[in-house]
């Protein structure tokens, strides 16, 4: 199915202009990072504000060896998530220990935090910070091969490998794991889990995971700064995944494609009603917070498993009816 | 009868706790609820004072229909609930807890009265007026318990498993002190009890639960020497 | 001189992180939430409190128009928003994490809104007495008048609420609903209406915080001051540090950080403003995670 969804992308990257290749590419890279937050919290039950900060450690460790080392590429975007898996399982070690608000308010402080240390150390390129340069793609792909198609390729090579890889750790013991502590910790313990540790790695995977999207989303951009990994990127990346439906991977497109649709959604309506400035630089802000807060009001478990919910119900009340006619 | 309940259902979930259940209690009457563990005892007391919703049924309190009334209110109409394990607020002195009895009366002076009438009853709880309450003794948190309830001048007192965790002689002193209470106050009182003799024994009617339903109803002596009680309740 | 400068500001910004670390606290006991939002509310009664200065001039006139405003929108945001939230969403796979979903999506909401209604540039509040410090033979010290207002104003403050919640029958209410909500319920007591009068207080004790936070700064703010970032995030690791359910562990907890940041960036590193708080909230919890003001549970929530 992976390799099919990939077939489909290289043709569709073949039709389509230039800035809609940009927008895959971002999609992709949402992918990676929803899905890093799905497994965290839908499934470990953690909540996480401080997914930024992660992606800002693997950009930051990918473009300090490009530029210092010159290391191949994919050298460097498996160093991005091993520095950020490094970064999430000493979280994750804390984190074990505190739960709902209490993690949610430490990442936040972190979030809010480790940007600024960027400042702090001279090789971390200070407010400017590092540009992070990929390289042109490869004579072979042809002439007409562009450098934002290069970025969507590896982009979308990358999140059909995350997403493989995650929908395999999820249906895997771990996963099982994760949702029995989620659901009941202490039942879970009485079962023979240890829960602190399942924690802990459920948290150093989702950190490395966010790290490669973080790397990613530096190469789209062309640089690491501490302005690209803004509080506002962590809450982004927590709407998409409760748009995607936070307990199941299925949905995980629709959140990534929302978040990269709204800005654009925003500048049409906000063209359309005639706004002023300040409304229409801050429609997108009000409508991801907006749809954060209904979703998890009306929607909590996300569209997909919503219309499953309902389907389920609707075959079981077609199944009764039929019994009665017997 | 001042507490007529008809046909009273309540659900946990999917599971039926209560089931068609209907009881009287005349006026100043002291009724012991008893049965098994999970009978639905407690689930019943709770749906009386509003804190369970019943899915189906009628409580008439006084001429008044009350099904779903929420507690708050419930004790402005004189319907005072004492609930499972010694209901007190550990962070709270003894004196405010037994003021949060009459919080809602708003009147400083019958306040004070009611607060000189409980330490008159529990002159224990005199003793320990501006001790924290999780300094108390078992026996002393359920007097305060009950205190409590005192304070908001109840006509009908609802009481859930009162000697749970007691020692012997503390739950003889409890159980006088509800007797008492219930002849003095021309209180009706409606007792869910596990410790089934004792409550029995101090009881004017018994009602007899078993998996939500109204198995026995009937002064409460006729139930000490019914033999089928006695070999399912009473243990002897 | 040096050390007694370095105190003197750690009290006061401490004193400014225990105002937000109450409204943490007082949230958190109604409804067992906390409210992520809550510098957000702060930063709109803040532009309350502009509003009513541009309008009259005066600082003390704004300081109780804060107040009102954001007790105001506190219980809205109650009676709207929580109450739904309860409704809706405390069953099923995501109960544990939607209160704080939601209250970071109403931070984002509120954001919005203001940048919406205010523009995203700096406005100003004029402090209403000289932030220029005290003179003491001859050599001037950081601790100013201004400084000295706010410390009397949070004095008074939290005198107020604890007559409020010691000595009153109000004050009963809200504690027996916050320790016992169901013995409350059957004791009389509204509930429902007790938690909305907590969130009220809340809004209007984060108000104050957010007022003096602008003037005992530079008295510029925006809807993106990193003033706030940091008043939400102090005021949670006070309230962290308080043990979450103690309104003196909330004060405590607010001096204890406030001096010890103080101290950090005089004597350690001045770069370390926005990670020192991080650093000391993880110390916290692995050394004492229940608070000062210990609590027995542990970090449940």
């Amino acid at each position: 199915m992976f390799i099919l969804g990939g077939v489909v992308l290289y043709f569709l990257s073949g039709m389509v202009d230039e800035l809609r290749v940009y927008q895959g590419a971002t999609i992709a890279v949402y992918v990676i990072a929803i899905s890093s937050i799905i497994l965290l919290t839908g499934y470990s039950g953690q909540v996480s504000l401080g997914h930024g900060a992660l992606m800002a450690v693997g950009a930051y460790a990918a473009a300090v060896l490009r530029i210092e080392f010159n290391l191949p590429i994919i050298l460097c975007f498996v160093v991005a998530v091993l520095a950020a898996a490094i970064g999430g399982a000493l979280l994750g070690a804390a984190a074990a220990r505190l739960s709902g608000p209490y993690l949610a308010g430490t990442t936040l402080a972190l979030a809010i935090g480790l940007p600024s240390l960027a400042n702090q150390f001279a090789v971390l390129g200070g407010e400017q910070g590092l540009l992070f340069d990929v390289g042109f793609p490869p004579l072979a792909l042809g002439e007409d091969f562009t450098q934002y198609k290069w970025f969507f390729w590896i982009a979308a090579l990358a999140a059909l490998i995350s997403m493989w890889v995650v929908r395999n750790l999820l249906s895997s013991a771990y996963g099982r794991a994760w949702r029995a502590g989620r659901g009941n910790e202490v039942a879970a313990q009485l079962a023979g889990i240890n829960t602190a540790r399942s924690k802990v790695l459920a948290f150093t995977i989702s950190a490395g995971i966010a790290g490669l999207a973080g790397a990613l989303l530096a190469m789209t951009i062309g640089t690491v700064s501490p302005s690209a990994f803004p509080l506002a990127l962590s809450f982004s990346l927590l709407t998409g995944a409760v748009l995607s439906g936070i307990t199941t991977l299925g949905g995980v497109i629709i959140g990534a494609v929302v978040l990269v649709a709204i800005p654009e959604i925003a500048d049409v309506v906000a063209h359309r009603l005639g706004s002023s400035e300040s409304v229409t630089t801050n429609l997108p802000g009000l409508i991801v917070s907006g749809l954060l807060i209904l979703t998890v009001l009306f929607v909590p478990n996300g569209p997909v498993e919503q219309h499953r919910a309902r389907k389920a119900k609707h075959a079981a009340q077609h199944a009764s009816s039929k019994k009665d006619k017997h | 009868m001042s507490l007529n309940v008809s046909n009273l259902t309540v659900h946990h979930g999917a599971i039926c706790a209560v089931n068609q259940v209907s009881l009287a209690v005349p006026t100043g009457k002291l009724a012991a609820i008893i049965g098994a563990n999970g009978a639905g005892k407690t689930t019943l007391l709770r749906a009386l004072s509003g804190l369970n919703k019943p899915t189906s049924g009628v409580v008439n309190w006084m001429g008044q229909t009350i099904t779903g009334v929420k507690p708050e209110k419930l004790v402005r109409l004189g319907i005072s609930h004492v609930s499972e394990g010694k209901s007190v607020i550990p962070e709270l002195t003894v004196k405010e807890n037994l003021e949060l009895g009459a919080i809602w009366r708003k009147n400083g002076k019958e306040m004070k009265e009611s607060l000189d009438q409980v330490v008159t009853i529990f002159p224990r709880l005199g003793e320990r007026i501006s001790q924290r309450s999780d300094t108390l003794s078992g026996g002393e948190r359920q007097m305060l318990a009950i205190g409590r309830a005192i304070m908001s001048k109840p006509k009908l007192l609802l009481l859930d498993e009162p000697s749970l965790g007691l020692a012997p002689l503390v739950v003889e002193q409890i159980f006088q002190t509800i007797r008492d209470l219930t002849t003095e106050m021309r209180l009706t009182v409606l007792l869910v009890e596990q410790n089934a003799m004792g409550a029995l024994k101090i009881a004017d009617l018994g009602i007899v639960l078993n998996l939500g339903k109204v198995v026995a109803v009937n002064h409460a002596q006729a139930l000490i020497e019914d033999p089928a009680v006695r070999a399912a309740y009473l243990g002897y | 001189m040096q050390l007694l400068n370095t105190l003197l500001i750690g009290i006061t910004a401490g004193s400014i992180y225990a105002l937000m670390a109450i409204a943490f606290v007082l949230v958190w006991r109604s409804t067992r939430v906390v409210n992520f939002a809550q510098a957000g509310m702060a930063l709109l009664s803040t532009y309350f409190g502009y509003e009513a200065v541009s309008r009259i001039g005066s600082f003390w006139v704004a300081l109780p128009v804060a107040m009102i405003g954001g007790a105001l929108f506190a219980a809205l945001v109650e009676l709207i928003l929580m109450r739904l939230l309860v409704k809706h969403a405390s069953s099923g796979p995501i109960a544990g994490v939607a209160p704080i979903i939601a209250t970071l999506g109403l931070l984002g909401v509120i954001r919005s809104v203001i940048s919406m209604i205010w523009g995203g540039q700096d406005l100003r509040i004029v402090a209403p007495i000289s932030n220029n410090g005290f003179t003491i033979n001859g050599s001037t010290l950081v601790f100013s008048p201004l400084k000295l207002l706010v410390l009397v104003v949070v004095a008074v403050l939290l005198i107020l609420l604890t007559i409020l919640f010691q000595k009153t029958n109000l004050g009963l209410a809200l504690r027996a609903s916050a320790h016992a909500p169901e013995i409350a319920r059957l004791s009389g007591v509204r509930v429902d209406s007790v938690r909305t009068l907590g969130w009220a207080l809340a809004g209007a004790a984060g108000a104050v915080a957010g007022l003096f936070q602008t003037v005992n700064g530079n008295g510029n703010f925006s809807p993106d001051s990193i003033e706030f970032s940091l008043l939400l995030v102090s005021g949670f690791i006070a309230a962290v540090i308080g043990g979450l359910d103690s309104l003196l562990g909330a004060v405590l907890g607010g001096l204890f950080l406030g001096i010890t940041i103080s101290f950090v960036l005089m004597y350690v590193s001045s770069g370390l403003f926005f990670i020192a708080p991080f650093i000391i909230l993880l110390i916290v919890l692995f050394i004492r995670p229940q608070g000062i003001i210990g609590v027995k549970a542990g970090r449940r929530a």
